[in-house]
């Protein structure tokens, strides 16, 4: 065990765990933030997706030993910036989740995606939400979701 | 016969005599030249064998692919999860190499790491389309041509080859994911970074085909 002192959403929070425990982990059973999913625990599915130091990030496959300094975000604070909030809304307006599972790690990715490209085309939509596995296969909507939240953040 | 014209004679045997060896002597010096730079190449391009058996492990070749995604795995099969090159080697926004790959491996999920993860560019491919590596000759090539290999002579693919972190990485690749180490290349890094040497200072000779 040893103790890490963690910047998660803004926040200063202390564990004290194995050195080699994913991040997961960590959000889900030390600091109680369920939001962020497991799927596959290989980083096949997307669906534990958080944005570390602002890169979409695979929290199952990084061990709380790596992360260092950098920031995570999770999907419990993704809407308070102004491309979080306009992709959480564009969900709910295209009612993309079907089951829901996968869906905070799809957004967590499509919102890592609209700021690095505000003006996705398709072939950018597919590529980088292409790690996101959904099997009620709201593939459709979410790349809809995407482009409407771009044009709201236009 | 006056005795002024046997010294001519004389004179013009000597000179002759002297042509013929220092002919001899240059042919001599031109052929052990010859020989020298021969072996010179010689031992370069059997270097050269050495480091492209290195260049095509797949600790190496993974990632010098001719298409839109890396590979991973002995077996060089597609890497999983859908992963692209994206425009810089770095993989798309949702979907970085650092999404998974961290600054090193992380061996208790079997993700392997180092500094800069990412894709050689389409310039330094070492297989063609269908996932097949490319010939001694035209990954020598690739190497050697600075309009292709960020203007790296000799000496910089040598200390490429010494302290890139992405090359050490090949010889410290870490577990996979059912705790077994990763393969390394075929010769030590030590034994890379010398027949490197012998090649550059061969002056990077390559396979003619």
């Amino acid at each position: 065990m040893a103790k890490y002192q963690l910047n998660v959403n803004g926040e200063r929070r202390e564990v004290s765990v194995d050195p080699s425990t994913p991040l997961l982990w960590v959000l889900r059973e030390d600091l109680k933030m369920t939001g962020t999913k497991f799927g596959c625990g290989i980083s096949a599915c997307g669906a534990c997706t958080v944005h570390v130091a602002g890169v979409a990030t695979r929290s199952c496959v990084l061990p709380i030993a790596l992360l260092g300094e950098r920031p995570v975000v999770t999907i419990e604070a993704v809407a308070q910036d102004p491309v979080g909030r306009a992709v959480q809304d564009a969900w709910v307006e295209k009612d993309v989740v079907q089951c829901g599972y996968c869906q905070s790690g799809q957004i967590m990715s499509a919102v890592a995606l609209l700021k690095h490209t505000p003006k996705p085309t398709d072939t950018n939509i597919d590529e980088s939400m292409g790690g996101n596995v959904c099997r009620c296969a709201t593939y459709v909507r979410i790349r809809e979701a995407v482009r409407a939240a771009a044009q709201k953040l236009k | 016969m006056t005795r002024t014209r046997v010294a001519g004679l004389f004179v013009a045997v000597l000179f002759c005599a002297f042509g013929a060896w220092a002919f001899a002597s240059g042919s001599r010096a031109g052929a052990l030249a010859a020989q020298r730079s021969a072996g010179r190449r010689a031992d370069g391009l059997a270097a050269w064998e050495q480091v492209y058996g290195v260049l095509t492990h797949p600790r190496c070749i993974n990632c010098h692919t001719a298409t839109d995604y890396p590979q991973q795995g002995d077996e060089r099969r597609r890497h999983f999860a859908n992963v692209v090159r994206g425009p810089d080697g770095h993989g798309v926004p949702g979907l970085n190499c650092a999404s998974c790959h961290q600054e090193s491996n992380a061996d208790s999920t079997g993700v392997p790491g180092g500094h800069n993860w990412h894709l050689a560019p389409l310039s330094m491919k070492w297989q063609d389309a269908n996932d097949r590596p490319l010939s001694s000759a035209a990954v020598c090539r690739a190497v050697t041509d600075r309009s292709k290999n960020h203007n790296m002579d000799g000496p910089k693919l040598l200390k490429h080859h010494e302290e890139e972190a992405l090359v050490l990485w090949a010889w410290q690749p870490g577990r996979r994911p059912d705790g077994t180490l990763r393969e390394t290349p075929p010769i030590t890094h030590a034994e890379f970074v010398n027949a490197t040497r012998r090649w550059v200072e061969a002056g990077t000779p390559c396979p003619a085909r």
